[in-house]
């Protein structure tokens, strides 16, 4: 499966798309499910929660192990995907699909910071012992 | 099937039966419980069967080669256990006066001298039960020794990524925030993201060594300045201990606390999920912050050190001597090998790795960091054997089990792509670790020739392959009848 173009994505392996009104929906790249296996759990962040860029405000957890989700860039969250609640597997079948969560950033030009599918499958791959 | 599913109403294990009218004393009759206990009714020779049966689904160092990575699942000696066991040792009460339990206390007391001399610390404390005990304890007096001395801006603990998972929880349970540095393509720990990591915030560095990826950090005494220099103290994560031990001493490198796991490094039965014993060794700046008990001497006699000796101790992490029947076992395997043999260990450990190592590249898996020397154990990635067959690192493990093998540790370190972390030990003959390379060759041809019957495996025990990720979701340990 090959990454969408018309996403952005981060070094910590979070994709990131720009919806019509603004907000940014966030979820986890194949190459990050592929790597954890199974899901089991998925904790999303509150709704109203003030993220900075970088923090960490999710947690994904696999059979092998757990990882936390960053904040791609700083904004408030105003959605989470009660989906995954019971039902993390989605991740693993859909990644593109499953999101995590939606933040409405306090900047949409920090976007522009992000990697685009090419820059971010030369980071993935360059990540590989 | 469960020993509750053997239940049959009014079956009863007579020998065993207790006095029914034997009622405790002193407890008022409105606190007694009226129903009886969900115990299950079986006959004595049902019960035996159904333990016996048990023990022979068991896969344990005993029955067969267990080169489970990180786990140093070495055989356990014999002698350890029954001088364990002896009435006097099992016999002797928690709460009984020093000069009652002289023997016990003098057994502690030497070896905690022996793990001092082992690791080149000041002193050691063998209170911890277990090694994430071990290393909590560290981080703790860590934390003690900043305290004491007012500098409470250091808020920070760094862990390289190569260290074991439990060093950031560790970290974390002790009220510090963790900064992860990364390691460069050998191995070790990058020194320029150390040096751009560390400052006034830096509370201690811990360290793997050797790492998680199964080689020696070379940079040791780099790493040892730039923390020191920074303030900052440093943590031996022992857990690897195995590969150097009676060889290098952490002392000598300049660390300040170490925590050893005895039931790897010094032999205990472990593998069934405890007890262990995850001792810790300081350095002069953290003795007055050690756990309480500990052995201590006085002319001829012994006695426990308390808090009125070391009013500044992080206090006690167990009711008593931690697992005092573990810390016995671990002392007679330490004088059993002496020093001379625990130079031994180290020898055997490493060349017994490197050897595996070596016959498994020949087979034709890649090894991970083939320009190092392993430690006592090393990686191999089945990314190669994946992307060619569609075979992962999983499926190996499986087939293996149907060789007559266990398994090694998979998917840890997560740093490496289907990866099998492999540790023989140094109690593995050569003709033993010949079967596993042989055993790893015909699952290799397998993998090339008959891909779906390794994918199916394994075959021939009591269990499949089982649902990883409904047990992870739905932890149904208890037993309870049906409504």
């Amino acid at each position: 499966m090959s990454n969408p173009s018309n996403l952005k994505y981060t070094a910590s392996h979070e994709w990131v798309k720009t919806e019509a009104d603004g907000t940014i929906t966030i979820g986890i790249t194949q190459h990050a499910q592929e790597l954890l296996g199974d899901m089991v759990f998925v904790e999303s962040p509150a709704v109203g929660r003030k993220l900075k860029a970088g923090e960490e405000c999710a947690v994904v957890e696999s059979v092998k192990a757990a990882a936390d989700v960053y904040a791609p860039v700083g904004g408030e969250v105003v959605a989470a995907n009660g989906e995954l609640d019971g039902a993390p597997e989605k991740i693993n079948a859909d990644p593109y699909g499953a999101w995590i969560f939606r933040l409405k950033p306090d900047n949409a030009a920090d976007l522009n910071g992000l990697m685009d599918a090419a820059a971010y499958e030369a980071h993935a791959a360059s990540e590989a012992h | 099937m469960l020993i509750f599913e053997r239940s049959h109403p009014g079956r009863r294990n007579a020998a065993q039966a207790p006095l029914l009218d034997a009622q405790p004393s002193g407890i008022p009759a409105a606190l007694l419980r009226t129903d009886k206990p969900l115990l299950p009714e079986t006959s004595e020779m049902d019960t035996v069967r159904h333990y016996t049966r048990l023990s022979q689904k068991n896969f344990s160092i005993d029955t067969n080669f267990y080169p489970l990575g990180s786990c140093t699942m070495k055989y356990n000696p014999r002698a350890c256990n029954s001088l364990a066991m002896l009435p006097q040792f099992l016999a002797r009460h928690p709460l009984a006066p020093d000069r009652t339990g002289q023997g016990f206390l003098a057994c502690m007391h030497d070896l905690q001298e022996i793990l001092k001399d082992v690791t080149g610390m000041a002193g050691v404390s063998l209170t911890p039960m277990a090694g994430a005990q071990g290393e909590f304890a560290g981080i703790a007096m860590i934390r003690a020794y900043h305290d004491a001395r007012g500098d409470t801006a250091r808020t920070e603990i760094i862990v390289p990524d190569a260290a074991h998972g439990t060093n950031p929880a560790t970290a974390v349970m002790c009220g510090y925030t963790v900064k992860e540095i990364p390691t460069d393509r050998e191995g070790d720990v990058d020194l320029d993201a150390l040096r751009a990591a560390v400052g006034p915030q830096t509370a201690g560095l811990m360290l793997t060594n050797p790492s998680t990826l199964g080689v020696f950090e070379k940079q040791i005494q780099d790493i040892q300045k730039i923390v020191h220099d920074a303030g900052g103290l440093l943590y031996y994560d022992g857990a690897n201990l195995n590969a150097i031990l009676g060889k290098v001493k952490p002392g000598d490198m300049g660390f300040d606390v170490i925590h050893m796991n005895l039931h790897k490094t010094f032999s205990t039965p472990h593998g069934g999920g405890g007890p262990g014993a995850g001792a810790v060794g300081v350095g002069k700046r953290l003795l007055p912050f050690m756990p309480i008990p500990l052995a201590g001497k006085e002319g001829n006699a012994y006695r426990w050190l308390t808090e009125k000796d070391l009013p500044q101790s992080i206090g006690r992490l167990s009711a008593w001597m931690g697992n005092a029947g573990v810390l016995l076992r671990a002392y007679v395997y330490a004088r059993m090998l002496g020093a001379e043999g625990m130079h031994r260990v180290a020898d055997f450990a490493t060349l017994n790795a490197n050897y595996l190592m070596a016959e498994l590249a020949k087979v034709g898996y890649t090894i991970a960091f083939p320009q190092r020397r392993a430690s006592h154990e090393f990686i191999v990635s089945a990314k190669a054997l994946k992307d060619a067959t569609g075979i992962s690192a999983m499926d190996v493990a499986k087939r293996l089990l149907d060789k007559g093998f266990h398994a090694p540790t998979t998917y840890f370190p997560m740093l490496v792509a289907e990866c099998l972390l492999i540790e023989p030990t140094e109690t593995e003959s050569k003709e033993t670790m010949d079967a596993f390379v042989a055993a790893m060759k015909e699952i290799w041809d397998e993998a090339h020739a008959t891909p779906d019957l390794v994918k199916g495996a394994p075959y021939t025990l009591p269990v499949r392959r089982l649902d990883d990720v409904k047990a992870a979701r739905e932890l149904d340990l208890a037993w309870k009848p049906n409504a």
